[in-house]
């Protein structure tokens, strides 16, 4: 490259560069404008008043944030759910789905990974088939069944099929033929261990890189899941996060724009924050999971 | 196996079981919650249901479910085909130019020789759309653009829109809507895995292009899009899989109460919102809807391994023949030459 430039030597190249380098980074800065604008727009709509916010958009904050909080809490009174009992139902919901998904995705991969079995190749043809079948196509038979064993308006139907998770258990895979040798578990042999406490005790801490960037997938894919909830979770005091912002669209919240406004930014908050302190591990999980999803 | 275990010849201890022991939960799992009640999807599509002050009404039907849904019995709307119309709408107005920008894009944030700085916060910008709640996100989106929501406010200012204009009116501009909140929520995605894609492409390729004097164009349409076409691919299949589903944004956008009928008049209902319409009061029809959208999942995915399978073989073929026949040229021209 710098061999090049140097045989053409001249300063057009070089402007032309700067031009074209100038060019590309307004585009990038308008798009990222084009992502931030409408989360700028809720945020400062939640500190206006409703009459402000009828009036016109703007892009610097008002001094109603304490009314609007007061207000919104206020609608909330008769409520059998509230935001942050939502919150708190989607995060019982999502804990335990998170944990059940990498400990038994990163099992099933070890299995295939480490030993010899005939059914090995079947097992992971089978794995590899079932990834792109969506839940959304069984969930008829999946309520019927669910009904029949009176689990609906629990939340077992939302944690326990987490276990078969058949994209994380590709990802757990493919990181573990780059990163993990059966060498280690012959040596843990040798030593006496176990099969199973080898995996607790060997293998989980060095797949922890694989597994912290899967969670933070589960986590996100069941905190943020609608259409479940939806049809499994019929009493609102068990209802999830954005089953509340569901009912944000009801005349109670949206008459005042205030509320309505500070309701939403209250169910975007907690994961705008994690991921600006997490966004560079997710954004590096994303490339890596390239063949996921 | 046990056999093998109990024989003398071997001496080596077998961990046979514990394979199988291992993969056993997943596969349990996945045949009780996933499995099993793909099977009784299909089941329930034969039966018709109906359900009356509380007393359920079960009988055969058959294939009448889905005659009903395809419009074949008479009398009958054909809703399956209007609904998987409005989702295949909306979808490719959200991945056409998702796959767009995100080619483009991604092209710029991997080329060394024009470096764009900001490359790490420009991905965590764009990618951020994708992991906030979908349903908060389409509520906030509504109410931007709703008859009197801050943008439809000041374009109207601008001059842009008449006074009384109400964007959720048409069916044009709520589906445009629905299309532009998919492509801003995917396109940052889509870009983190062209991307990786783009980093995986053996860079002598480029060093070589360049010796050659091939300008930017030229290395992408000759290098970097062809290189890239498996994971194009399967960006393709998993947006449709996923768009066929397509269910969060469209059915909190402009729909009334819980109706799960996406306005103005049922242009933006997609098949899932139409299966949680009739999951508890028309099951057998909900059933069918699953399967038809099961089928069409199925003919996607086996479209892209065969595409992918036969296309590159045929590629690399024409390619050696290409060279071949190249080759035979230019000792043809040698021998004239001579």
């Amino acid at each position: 490259m710098a061999r090049i430039a140097k045989s053409i030597d001249d300063k057009s190249y070089h402007r032309r560069m700067l031009i074209e380098r100038t060019l590309k980074e307004l585009v990038c800065i308008l798009l990222c404008i084009i992502s931030l604008l409408p989360f700028i727009i809720l945020f400062v709509n939640a500190t206006r008043t409703s009459e402000a916010i009828k009036a016109g958009i703007s892009l610097l904050p008002g001094g109603n944030l304490a009314a609007n909080w007061a207000n919104f809490m206020d609608k909330q009174n008769g409520m059998q759910l509230t935001v942050f009992h939502a919150m708190l139902n989607s995060f019982m919901i999502a804990v335990p789905a998170t944990i059940l998904t990498v400990y038994f995705s990163t099992l099933t991969a070890y299995g295939i990974q480490i030993y010899d079995f005939k059914l090995k190749k079947a097992a992971w043809a089978f794995i590899m088939a079932v990834m792109i079948v969506p839940n959304t196509i069984s969930i008829i038979g999946f309520y019927r069944f669910m009904l029949k064993l009176h689990l609906t308006d629990t939340y077992i139907p939302l944690i326990i099929p987490a276990i078969a998770a058949p994209s994380t258990i590709f990802f757990m895979r493919q990181y573990m033929q780059s990163t993990f040798s059966k060498e280690l578990v012959e040596a843990a042999r040798i030593d006496g261990s176990g099969e199973f406490k080898t995996f607790n005790r060997i293998a989980l801490p060095i797949m922890k890189p694989a597994i912290a960037t899967q969670a933070i997938f589960c986590f996100v894919a069941s905190w943020n899941n609608l259409f479940m909830p939806n049809m499994i979770l019929t009493t609102d005091a068990k209802k999830t996060l954005p089953l509340f912002v569901q009912m944000l669209r009801s005349d109670q919240f949206k008459t005042d724009y205030g509320v309505l406004y500070i309701g939403i930014a209250v169910t975007i908050l907690p994961i705008f924050v994690v991921y600006f302190i997490l966004s560079k591990y997710i954004v590096a999980g994303v490339a890596l999971g390239g063949v996921k999803e | 196996m046990a056999k093998r275990n109990s024989s003398n010849k071997r001496k080596t201890v077998s961990y046979e079981k514990y394979g199988y022991l291992f993969i056993l939960p997943f596969f349990l799992v996945y045949f009780i919650f996933q499995l099993y009640p793909l099977i009784n999807t299909f089941y329930w599509s034969a039966f018709s249901y109906q359900k009356r002050n509380l007393k359920e009404t079960i009988a055969f039907c058959g294939l009448d479910n889905f005659k009903m849904l395809l419009g074949l019995m008479e009398g009958e709307t054909p809703y399956f085909l209007l609904y998987l119309k409005n989702t295949l709408i909306m979808w490719i107005g959200g991945f056409i130019p998702q796959i767009l920008l995100s080619l483009l894009l991604a092209a710029w944030l991997t080329n060394e020789q024009v470096k764009v700085r900001g490359r790490g916060a420009i991905k965590i910008m764009t990618y951020m759309p994708n992991i906030i709640t979908a349903a908060s996100i389409s509520v906030l989106f509504a109410s931007l653009f709703s008859q009197y929501g801050p943008i439809t406010m000041l374009l109207k200012k601008i001059g842009i829109l008449s006074a009384d204009y109400n964007f959720f009116d048409y069916v044009g501009t709520t589906r445009g809507l629905i299309s532009f909140i998919l492509f801003w929520m995917w396109y940052g995605n889509t870009t983190l895995i062209l991307i990786a894609g783009m980093m995986g492409i053996n860079p002598s390729l480029y060093e070589a292009a360049e010796i050659d004097g091939a300008n930017g164009a030229q290395t992408f349409f000759k290098i970097t899009l062809p290189l890239l076409k498996p994971i194009l691919l399967f960006t393709l299949v998993t947006s449709a899989v996923g768009g066929i589903q397509m269910y969060d944004i469209p059915s909190l956008f402009n729909v009334n109460g819980s109706s799960m009928s996406g306005g103005p008049a049922d242009s933006t209902t997609t098949m899932s919102m139409y299966i949680m319409r009739l999951y508890n009061t028309d099951v057998g029809r909900a059933a069918a809807i699953s399967v038809m959208m099961f089928i069409i999942t199925l003919i996607i995915s086996i479209c892209l391994f065969v595409s992918m399978g036969d296309k590159d073989e045929k590629l690399a073929e024409k390619q050696i023949r290409k060279q071949q026949r190249e080759y035979r040229r230019q000792q043809k021209a040698l021998k004239g030459g001579n």
